[in-house]
């Protein structure tokens, strides 16, 4: 693995070893001392050219966790809105000795180009490209699911047999895409359920179970649902007559949440709109893993940090060796 | 190419009954003890060496394993390697005397970088050192406490230990 730019890329034991390391790097919050060495002397630069704070944050800490020097390059105010390109960018940032490049952008493909254009030779890693992939937020998902479910005895397992609801607006999340394929790999079984509107074309491919009521998802039983968020900033058309009625079908309202099996997590990418797709009854329950997603943000990034960035190569090698 | 071996496994409970008696002994009675075992063979190693201390003094020690994966000097120059699991035990390592185990000691740079972890995990009160093989050629300034075997072996030749554990026999093996 050189790079992370989508799930997909991701076979099961790729993806297990990742959740696996992502265990260790979690057991070292709880230390006296927080702070890992291995990526002293590297470089990961944080390149946004959309707003995130929480991902942002998320990064910028598991790269300073590992010890790695921390450049955030945000496009608001930089050269990026005098007309600078994508390549010239790149290249800027390898001349500065990047090693690895963090990078969300508003395009769909953009984690690609840089990665494969030979303009910087840095390790991607994509924090979101348009609409099309959030990888390290599908693997904290991911994590989330398998720690509440197996606990102290998450370390190599899949999520066989597991059922997970991914409710709200598909036609524009990567969190989605990224979730699909990811769960999928990993052996779970994936219902997706949105207004018509909100489905994109080809769906019926994912190899996911579509549903057009939060109803009959539920009456499923799920042991996870996740809730996306209603991104407003990307809706130009009327994609549902109104919130009220968002809320009403596909929101997972208080009296949804009653309905849910004792096991069920309730779960949220953030920023949340409560009272839109989430209630707050469903937000602060017992249920809800919305903190622990935040939290799992860190180690899980912090993994992929290392994986990529720390080695010689990217290639895997067992632990061992006598010294 | 013949692998000659050089501890059978009564030769190595033999070895590792004595590290526990010399580590009670240098505890002089007082403090407690935490063994401290370096994946993978180490932490086997620490298990077994506690649970005889255990039986010979009850309610002294215990035993945990300490990863070094993350530590290492040599981390850029290999493929990236995946950590093991550290398990610290829950009264911490705070003013305790830890031992740390490995199988073979060799260059030292595993103990130089299992230091380094342990300082981020605490303030032990001194710090020793127990492996089952001294096989020689050290790089650093780093010399083991507790000694199971020396073994004076050539730089050429692979020392090899294998435990029930993990590898369903208890030996140790030379081979050229």
């Amino acid at each position: 693995m050189r790079h992370l730019l989508s799930t997909r890329d991701l076979d099961r034991e790729t993806a297990i070893r990742i959740l696996d390391v992502a265990e260790d790097m979690a057991q070292t919050a709880d230390r006296e001392v927080r702070k890992l060495p291995p990526l002293r002397g590297k470089t990961v630069v944080n390149l946004f050219f959309e707003d995130s704070t929480r991902t942002r944050l998320s990064f910028e800490s598991a790269a300073k966790r590992l010890s790695a020097d921390v450049i955030t390059f945000s496009a608001k105010g930089s050269s990026v809105s005098k007309g600078e390109s994508l390549k010239d960018t790149a290249q800027t940032l390898a001349a500065m000795g990047a090693d690895a490049i963090v990078v969300r952008h508003h395009d769909s493909g953009a984690a690609h180009q840089l990665a494969h254009a030979g303009w910087i030779d840095a390790a991607i890693i994509n924090a979101g490209d348009g609409t099309h992939e959030h990888p390290t937020q599908a693997l904290l998902d991911a994590y989330t699911i398998r720690a509440r479910r197996f606990g102290a005895g998450a370390r190599g397992r899949d999520l066989a047999g597991m059922r997970v609801a991914i409710v709200g607006d598909i036609l524009h999340s990567r969190v989605a895409r990224a979730n699909v394929w990811l769960l999928t790999t990993l052996g779970a079984e994936v219902h997706l359920v949105a207004p018509r509107t909100l489905l994109p074309h080809g769906v019926e491919h994912w190899g996911a179970t579509v549903h057009e009521h939060l109803d009959d998802a539920l009456a499923a039983a799920p042991d996870a649902v996740m809730m996306l968020r209603i991104q407003s900033e990307r809706m130009r058309d009327a994609y549902f007559p109104s919130a009220r009625e968002y809320a009403r079908v596909w929101g997972l309202t208080a009296e949804r949440l009653a309905l849910l099996g004792p096991d069920t997590m309730v779960m949220h990418p953030g920023p949340m709109n409560r009272g839109l797709e989430i209630s707050s009854a469903a937000a602060d329950s017992a249920r809800s893993t919305v903190l622990a997603q935040v939290t799992n943000g860190v180690s899980i990034r912090m993994a992929v940090l290392y994986l990529l960035v720390a080695g010689s190569s990217g290639t895997a090698e067992p632990t061992g060796g006598e010294g | 190419m013949v692998a000659r071996t050089v501890l059978h496994d009564a030769d190595i409970t033999r070895a590792l009954r004595r590290i526990a008696h010399e580590v009670l002994e240098s505890r002089r009675g007082e403090g407690r003890l935490v063994f401290l075992g370096i994946p993978t063979r180490g932490a086997t190693l620490a298990d077994r060496i506690q649970r005889i201390v255990d039986e010979i003094e009850p309610g002294v020690s215990s035993a945990g394993s300490l990863d070094i994966t993350l530590y290492r000097d040599d981390l850029a120059k290999s493929p990236t390697r995946t950590p093991a699991p550290t398990r610290i035990p829950a009264e911490g390592i705070d003013d305790a005397i830890v031992v740390l185990v490995d199988d073979v000691l060799y260059s030292g740079r595993t103990i130089r970088a299992a230091l380094d972890a342990l300082v981020d995990h605490g303030r032990p009160r001194v710090v020793r050192l127990a492996v089952l093989v001294d096989r020689g050629h050290r790089e650093l300034p780093i010399r083991a406490d507790f000694v199971g075997k020396n073994l004076p072996s050539a730089t050429s030749e692979r020392v090899s230990v294998r435990l029930v554990e993990v590898d369903g026999a208890d030996e140790v093996t030379i081979e050229p």
